[in-house]
């Protein structure tokens, strides 16, 4: 890889080890995220893509038992994402999530976009509808449901609901979007739409996403890592490791001999 | 082995439809047998007490006399005694369950708080009203008043309360949870915008099916001294001369439903038995309503929610 086309760092995971209790989910992972570029994980069920993802905005603290060693630097303050002193609070609110299955708050429209500025304290009629226009307007919704806010978001489509939760994560600006397989639940239209978006974000904001679909990853991903039993075993441009896998695991799994 | 031949096949599904059949009849049995028991209990309050459904039995208050006596002083403070007591449980039991669910990490305290709640539900309703009468009549100085009855009843109903409100936070899915969180929120903005609002039309129930147990208690109401034979109602805030404070009425002296409905019937005159009857249908059609409105609230409030 030249120097000169390697773009500025996001973040940077440095001998990252998970644990589930006993169990080591992640094996001294270390990979770099690039500042605005679609990063995509990418390996068989169960090889840990998921607890990766996880990790960076703090999911797991959420649960007692598990535990993280090493380090996730977040550029450009340096900060150690994984540190005992760094709220993990804080660290979701500059680190927005998609999850797998749509998850709309059984609010209205409306609130489900507003709740993250809510939470920070903004109150503000005129400042709120004015985020929540913009960020249903950056998830390609906003056409579909400006005139039907108030109504409650779970009577939206699927394709709609994880477009609305898109919404729900851009409205506070978030520095990287983490996306975990936001479109293993929709059919291929809505999926569709989701893969566009992604590309326009990008503009935007960092994106991390785990896909079990190999055409996704190579469409909408400028980096890929392949993930196998808690190791990264191949992280590259997406078109090198796609066209040409240094390790025989990864052109196993690419070309579908094993997954 | 041989594929079966169709009339073997019918064979085999009429003796499978001959069981479903049988079950039927004997659930449908076992429910109306249920249902007959209330049924009759019911129509022999009505037809025993008929005489005394009067604008009056609502209106009079105790006598001597069974035709002149009425339930005033019962169903008012029957009433005060549940204001008391729902106000005292449902903030404590609430809290409860969601401290229990939400924040309390799981190790062996809460383990043991767990047992204790669902042990707390089996006790039997006379030791509550001992306890109350150690410690909020002779040791808070509460004496036998409304006060003292609503806090040993809330006592009573806690552990229903803090089950019916974890089981609602239990039923929401952990995505919308994380949802939440996921988004910068803390624990209690969770509980705020999500958890309590979602698990309303459970702990609602809860609150309900509590208090109309709580409505028809008498051993503990008996156990702190509830007065039998009362002709007087508490006082109403700001009333009367001088005039009463806003919360005079919960030292007040009481009795309730079920207490006046015992003393009807344990009189040697069998007149008061037709009092007793009327008053006894008159506490159920409290408790049903109670429950009616649990139901319809439940029923409205899910309406609204789902993932």
């Amino acid at each position: 890889m030249q120097i000169h086309d390697t773009p500025a760092l996001k973040a940077e995971a440095r001998n990252l080890n998970f644990y589930y209790g006993e169990a080591q989910a992640l094996k001294n992972i270390n990979m770099p995220i690039y500042d605005k570029k679609v990063t995509a994980l990418i390996g068989p069920s169960g090889c840990g893509k998921s607890t990766y993802l996880r990790s960076f905005n703090r999911m797991h603290d959420l649960y007692p038992g598990n535990r993280y060693e090493g380090e996730i630097r977040f550029f450009p303050d340096n900060t150690n994402l994984l540190a005992a002193d760094v709220d993990p609070i804080e660290v979701r609110m500059r680190i927005g999530m998609v999850f797998q299955k749509p998850n709309p708050f059984p609010k209205s429209i409306f609130e489900n976009v507003a709740y993250g500025l809510r939470v920070r304290g903004e109150n503000n009629k005129r400042v709120l509808d004015d985020k929540v226009e913009h960020a249903l307007k950056g998830a390609a919704i906003w056409e579909e449901v400006k005139d039907r806010l108030p109504e409650q978001a779970p009577n939206l489509s699927g394709g709609q609901q994880q477009r609305l939760c898109i919404a729900r994560a851009l409205a506070t600006d978030p520095e990287l979007l983490l996306f975990d397989e936001p479109t293993s639940a929709l059919d291929p239209i809505a999926t569709g739409a989701i893969e566009e978006l992604i590309h326009e974000l990008k503009k935007r904001v960092t994106i991390l996403i785990v896909t079990h679909n190999m055409q996704q990853a190579a469409r909408v991903s400028d980096y890929t890592a392949y993930m196998y039993l808690g190791e990264m075993l191949e992280f590259g441009k997406t078109d090198e490791i796609f066209i040409k896998p240094q390790d025989k695991r990864t052109e196993d799994y690419i070309t579908g001999r094993m997954g | 082995m041989k594929p079966l031949t169709n009339e073997q096949i019918r064979a085999v599904i009429a003796k499978g439809k001959f069981r479903d059949n049988v079950f039927k009849a004997t659930g449908i049995f076992c429910l109306a047998l249920a249902l007959l028991v209330i049924v009759a209990l019911i129509a022999d309050m009505v037809i025993k007490g008929a005489d005394r459904f009067t604008i009056d039995f609502f209106m009079n208050f105790a006598s001597r006399r069974a035709k002149d006596a009425g339930i005033l002083s019962a169903w008012v403070g029957s009433l005060l005694v549940m204001l008391v007591t729902a106000l005292a449980a449902v903030p404590l039991g609430v809290a409860a369950g969601l401290y229990l669910e939400e924040y309390a990490k799981r190790n062996w305290i809460t383990n043991v708080i767990e047992i204790n709640i669902t042990n707390l539900a089996a006790v039997p309703s006379i030791v509550y009203g001992l306890l109350a009468l150690g410690i909020f009549v002779y040791q808070f100085g509460l004496g036998q008043s409304i006060l003292s009855a609503g806090l040993t009843l809330a006592l009573l109903i806690l552990p229903i309360i803090i089950v019916s409100t974890r089981e609602a936070i239990r039923a929401i899915p952990a995505m919308i949870r994380e949802g939440s969180m996921a988004v910068g929120a803390t624990r209690w903005q969770t509980c705020r915008y999500h958890i309590v609002p979602y698990a309303m039309p459970g702990i609602l129930t809860g609150v309900i099916i509590g208090l109309a147990r709580a409505i028809g208690e008498t051993a503990p109401i008996i156990t702190i001294g509830a007065l039998t034979f009362i002709a007087f109602l508490p006082p109403a805030p700001f009333m009367g001369e001088p005039a009463a404070g806003l919360f005079d009425w919960v030292m007040a002296p009481f009795t309730v439903m079920p207490i006046q409905i015992f003393n009807w019937t344990s009189r040697p005159d069998p007149a008061f038995e037709v009092n007793a009857a009327a008053a006894g249908f008159v506490l159920m059609a409290m408790v049903l309503s109670m429950n009616a409105v649990a139901i319809y609230l439940r029923y409205k409030m899910r309406k609204k929610i789902k993932w």
